[in-house]
Parts: C-alpha cells; sequence; structure tokens
C-alpha cells in the first residue's frame, strides 16, 4: 500500500506526508516503515535528476534501518520510529560519506557520530542520504558546492537559497519526509524561505555542535528543515539539549516543544523593526509580510513597533567574525589525517598543494579575509572591533525584547534568484543574508516560515525570532499563523 | 583600501595557500571592497564597549578524569592519505 484516501475522496502519496503523519499511520498499521522508504525512493529516482538535492543517496543503510524501525514500531518513545530524514553533509554519519560539500573531503568517511544523529537514530529514524551544500557552508545558493549546484523545486533555474540548500530542495520536492540543516548566518532559514519550508535555528548552545564540521564556531547550529511547524517542534524534541561532548551546549532542561502548539496568541506582543523594512526590498515580499502582521493581528496579537538600532553594520561585522573563525576551522585541512592529499616536495608544499587544490574560490575568499583580519597589526581593527559591534547588537535585541515577545521580519530581502545571478560579485551575496545574520550574532533563535508567493510562484519566508531559549514563543506564533493559512501546503510541480 | 599584491601574496602564504595570478588580482579587488564595506564598523565608537567572544555566559566545564572509551587507532588512521602502521606519514621534515 502508497497511497493513503483522504477524506476528501482524493488520495496523498506517503512522500507527501509530514512526521507526524507518518507515525500515526505507523501506529495504527494502516502502512509500514518500507512502504514509506519504497515510496520515498520512488520520488527520489522520478525528482532527483532534476534537482539534485543530495550528494550520497544512502539506499542500503535506508533499507537496514527500515527494518530495524520496523521492529520498534511499537515503542512510543521513538519519536522519529521509520522516518526517512536527509541530513545535511556536514553532519558527521559514522560509516557513511561526510563531504562537507568539498573536495578536499571527498573521500572522509567519519570515524564517529554527531550527537544530533546519535539522537536521530535512538528515536529510531531511517537516513535518506547526504544533502548538498555550498562548500564548507559558505553562501546563500549552494553555488559554491565543490560537486553541483542543487535547483529550486520551485523554478529548476533559480537556487534554492543556501547553505543547507540541499536539505531545504530535498523537503520541498518531498524528497525525504524533512531534514537537518546548519546555519551560521541564516543557511537554514534563508533555504527554507526561498524553497518554501520551514526552517528553525535554535538559540546557540540549545542544539549540540559535535559532529558538525566547524565553520564559525561561535555562530553555528544545527536546525530541522521540515514541511509544516509542527515537524519542526517534534525534531526540535528529538535533537536539543546539552551534552557533554559539547563545551558550549547549554546545561539546560529542554521542555517538549509541542505542548505549546495550538496555545492561543492572543496579547502576544510582535515587534516590527523598522530597519528591516528597508528601501529597495522586494514589494511583493514586503507586502507579503505585512499581511502576515495583519494576520496575526486578527488573531489577537499585538503589533508594536520596534527598533534595532546596529541593523545596518551586521553584515559588516558577520563577515570579519565568521571569516576570522573560519580562517582559523579551516586550518586543519592540511593533508595529513583525512581527505585530499597532493604531494609536494616537502611538507609546506603538500599543505600549500592540498589547499589550493582542495578549496573553491569563495572558501580560498573568506580564509583570505579572515588571515587578513587576524593578521599583525589589524587584529584590534578588526576582529576586535567586531566583536565590539556585535554585542551592540545583541544588546538591542535583549532591550527589544523588553517589550515584546518575539519579532516578525521577512526572511530575505527577495525571493529566490536565478543561477549565476550573483556569483560576480560577492559582496551583493552576502548582503542577501542582510535579515538573517544578526540573529546568529545574537545567539536568539528564529524560525522561517512560508507567507506567500511573489506573481512568478516563487515562495516567500516570514522570519519570527524569539529571546533566548524562548523557543517556545517562535512555535506558538508560527503555528497559529500556520493554521489559519494554507500557504504551507502548497507544493511545486514536478 | 586598496590591497597590494605583495600583501595578498604575504596573506596567502600565512594561510598556505598558492593563488594563481589571476587569482591574485580578483581576491586583491574582491578583498578591497569587502575590507572596505567592513570599514563601516568605524562609524561606531566602541570605546569602552566589552566584546563579544560567545553569546552565552560559559563557565569552565570540569568533569571526574577518569578513563573512557575513545575511537581505536586504527579506525582513527582509517581517513589517512598515507600511513604507516600505526602512525600518520609526512614527508621528511628534518634533513
Amino acid at each position: 500500500m502508497t497511497k493513503i484516501f483522504t477524506n476528501q475522496g482524493g488520495f496523498l502519496e506517503l512522500y507527501s506526508l509530514t512526521i507526524s503523519d507518518i507515525r500515526e499511520l505507523l501506529k495504527r498499521k494502516e502502512i509500514s516503515v518500507i512502504d514509506v522508504v519504497n515510496a520515498v525512493y520512488r520520488r527520489i529516482d522520478a525528482v532527483e535528476d532534476r534537482i539534485k538535492a543530495f550528494i550520497t543517496i544512502t539506499k542500503e543503510k535506508s533499507l537496514e534501518m527500515a527494518e530495524s524501525a520496523q521492529k520498534n514500531i511499537n515503542n512510543d518513545n521513538a519519536y522519529l520510529c521509520g522516518v526517512p530524514l536527509a541530513i545535511k553533509d556536514n553532519i558527521c554519519t559514522k560509516g557513511i560519506l561526510t563531504t562537507c560539500g568539498s573536495k578536499i573531503l571527498y573521500n572522509f568517511i567519519p570515524p564517529y557520530e554527531s550527537t544530533v544523529t546519535s539522537r536521530l537514530t535512538e528515536n529510531g529514524y531511517v537516513l535518506i542520504g547526504k544533502t548538498n551544500l555550498d562548500e564548507f557552508a559558505m553562501g546563500s545558493s549552494t553555488e559554491n558546492s565543490g560537486f553541483h549546484t542543487t535547483k529550486n523545486p520551485w523554478d529548476l533555474e533559480r537556487i534554492p537559497g543556501g547553505s543547507s540548500g540541499g536539505s531545504a530542495a530535498a523537503v520541498a520536492a518531498d524528497e525525504c519526509i524533512a531534514a537537518l540543516g546548519s546555519d551560521t548566518g541564516g543557511s537554514i532559514r534563508q533555504p527554507a524561505a526561498l524553497s518554501g519550508v520551514v526552517g528553525f535555528k535554535t538559540t546557540y548552545g540549545r542544539v549540540s555542535r559535535y559532529g558538525l564540521i566547524a565553520f564559525a564556531s561561535s555562530l553555528d547550529q544545527i536546525g530541522p528543515i521540515t514541511k509544516n511547524v509542527r515537524d519542526s517542534a517534534i525534531l526540535l524534541n528529538v535533537i536539543s539539549g546539552h551534552d557533554e561532548l559539547d563545551s558550549t551546549s547549554a546545561p539546560l532542561t529542554v521542555s517538549d516543544y509541542t505542548r505549546v502548539l495550538g496555545q492561543d496568541i492572543k496579547g502576544m506582543k510582535i515587534g516590527v523593526p523598522g530597519e528591516y523594512f528597508i528601501e529597495g526590498m522586494d514589494k511583493e515580499v514586503e507586502k507579503a509580510v505585512r499581511d502576515a502582521l495583519k494576520k496575526l493581528e486578527s488573531l489577537g496579537a499585538i503589533p508594536v513597533e520596534i527598533s534595532l538600532p546596529h541593523t545596518g553594520y551586521a553584515v559588516a561585522t558577520y563577515y570579519v567574525l565568521a571569516t576570522s573563525e573560519a580562517s582559523s576551522n579551516l586550518a586543519r585541512y592540511d593533508g595529513v589525517r583525512y581527505g585530499l592529499r597532493i604531494e609536494g616536495k616537502d611538507l609546506m608544499e603538500m599543505y600549500m598543494n592540498t589547499r589550493s587544490q582542495g578549496f573553491g574560490a569563495e572558501v580560498k575568499r573568506r580564509i583570505m579575509i579572515g588571515t587578513y583580519a587576524l593578521s599583525s597589526g589589524y587584529y584590534e581593527a578588526y576582529y576586535r572591533k567586531a566583536q565590539q559591534v556585535r554585542t551592540l547588537i545583541k544588546k538591542d535585541f535583549e532591550d527589544a525584547f523588553k517589550e515584546v515577545d518575539v519579532i516578525l521580519t521577512p526572511t530575505s530581502p527577495t525571493a529566490t534568484f536565478k543561477i549565476g545571478e550573483k556569483t560576480a560579485e560577492p559582496l551583493q551575496m552576502y548582503i542577501s543574508d542582510i535579515f538573517t545574520i544578526s540573529v546568529n550574532l545574537a545567539g536568539v533563535p528564529a524560525i522561517s516560515i512560508p507567507c506567500g508567493f511573489t506573481s512568478n510562484n516563487l515562495p516567500i519566508g516570514l522570519q519570527l525570532i524569539g529571546s533566548h531559549f524562548d523557543e517556545e514563543s517562535i512555535l506558538k506564533v508560527a503555528y497559529a499563523y500556520e493554521q489559519s493559512t494554507e500557504w504551507h501546503k502548497r507544493k511545486p510541480i514536478l | 583600501m586598496k590591497i597590494s599584491g605583495k600583501e595578498i601574496e604575504h596573506i596567502a602564504t600565512l594561510a598556505r595557500l598558492y593563488l594563481q595570478e589571476e587569482e591574485k588580482d580578483l581576491f586583491g579587488s574582491q578583498l578591497s571592497s569587502i575590507l572596505d564595506y567592513m570599514d563601516k564598523l568605524n562609524e561606531l565608537d566602541t570605546g569602552d564597549i566589552e566584546p563579544t567572544s560567545h553569546v552565552l555566559t560559559l563557565n569552565n566545564v570540569m568533569r571526574a578524569d577518569f578513563l573512557v572509551d575513545s575511537i581505536a587507532r586504527q579506525e582513527a588512521l582509517m581517513n589517512a592519505p598515507s600511513r604507516t602502521e600505526k602512525f600518520y606519514r609526512v614527508p621528511k621534515i628534518i634533513e
């Protein structure tokens, strides 16, 4: 059995369902795990040639995991038992190729499992494959991948966003039920917005980074990319919480995030920062976001005009800090312990050959910027200065959250753009992250959910930002909005 | 701020990268415009503001000093581009 009849008389393919749907059907024994997995693979066979969301597809492993999930099907505590998920290829999976989208790790097989995938495994998930990303998660389009560019399921001539573009496209194209991504400056939320799905970046420290290949360690967070808000809450339940293997993970208890779904949002204060509604932003995006605010108002929320005065400095701050941290983190790729090695006449030449041939242009560019910013004589002017501005940006948010419960903004100033449109001018690409970057600098949590479509039928994303460790308020508002709209139910025609 | 060719070469060496001639030119001009953009931060007076290196208040994390299982040597060496028995193999560094 592969199709589920709905009470409207139509039918749904299993691959198009959500985590909660699948769990329900599995528990009621209406379907088996292998039905779901087979349905997902049929879908992959039908569309992956066009989407190219994956770097590695792990069919053999999927069948193995499906079999063990089926045995465990009655275990109510296994939240993801039998649910096919895709994992961004910068998250280490033991014994399974993990490339980080880079030729320098073209053959890297991790000898250990990341904490997030360990927790998914304990909960019975089925791994479908490892998804494409901009090399080392540096980019906003997947065009910097060392392997290929992923296509946006809504328009195959456009990018899916990035860096978690493979995960977002795989979810949007129903090539998996949900996925994990990682977000350093918007890499979960921006591709979720551009691909018409839900993406959640948690508070820094909420989710363990153990086994996430480091880009900028003070900013990186792993999070879910899903078809709806409930699935996001379910995945957060599984991956959140303290981990002794990550000394930056927060030693706080985590509540059941699904509990707040459906709670009344009457009287909640929604902050609207003037700095996020700027000259030159796409009119259709602005209208969709303003309409979303009206919708929330009609549900009883109270809009409050606020100011985040240092917003205009976020992109510059981010590119100093992220490139500095990256130049340090990426020093480990030297051809000695793993990955690519290009021999040379001595050790130095081997390092230089390996790195020059292994890294792509954007990664080299960022290593160069970071090395410059940290080099002797410039440290105070760039790195320390940026850390001070980071304090101001963080304080903007702390002040705002004294007055409001969540902050509402667009996720991205435009809908998805054409492949090749922004590759020539790196700064233009960097500025496309303008609405997501401050959130990472401040370390606060934020979601992107679908809030409309352009006249070209391209998805638009709404960002809701919460205060430190207040994922609940975000989920509550996001769910209330989603339940009163139909955007999340639209699917691309493939 | 214009970054000279010589400076680009110096940074590339620090970063252990060889750059082709055309890469040097391209990165030189791109880095110059990115750094100009970053100079925007100097509009702000940050004299006595504490720098943020980490958003959460972190303390040293201590634990008891006891032995736990770790990755076996052979497993850890599995990804090595070159190895001999228990060791990573690298080009000779002592003449």
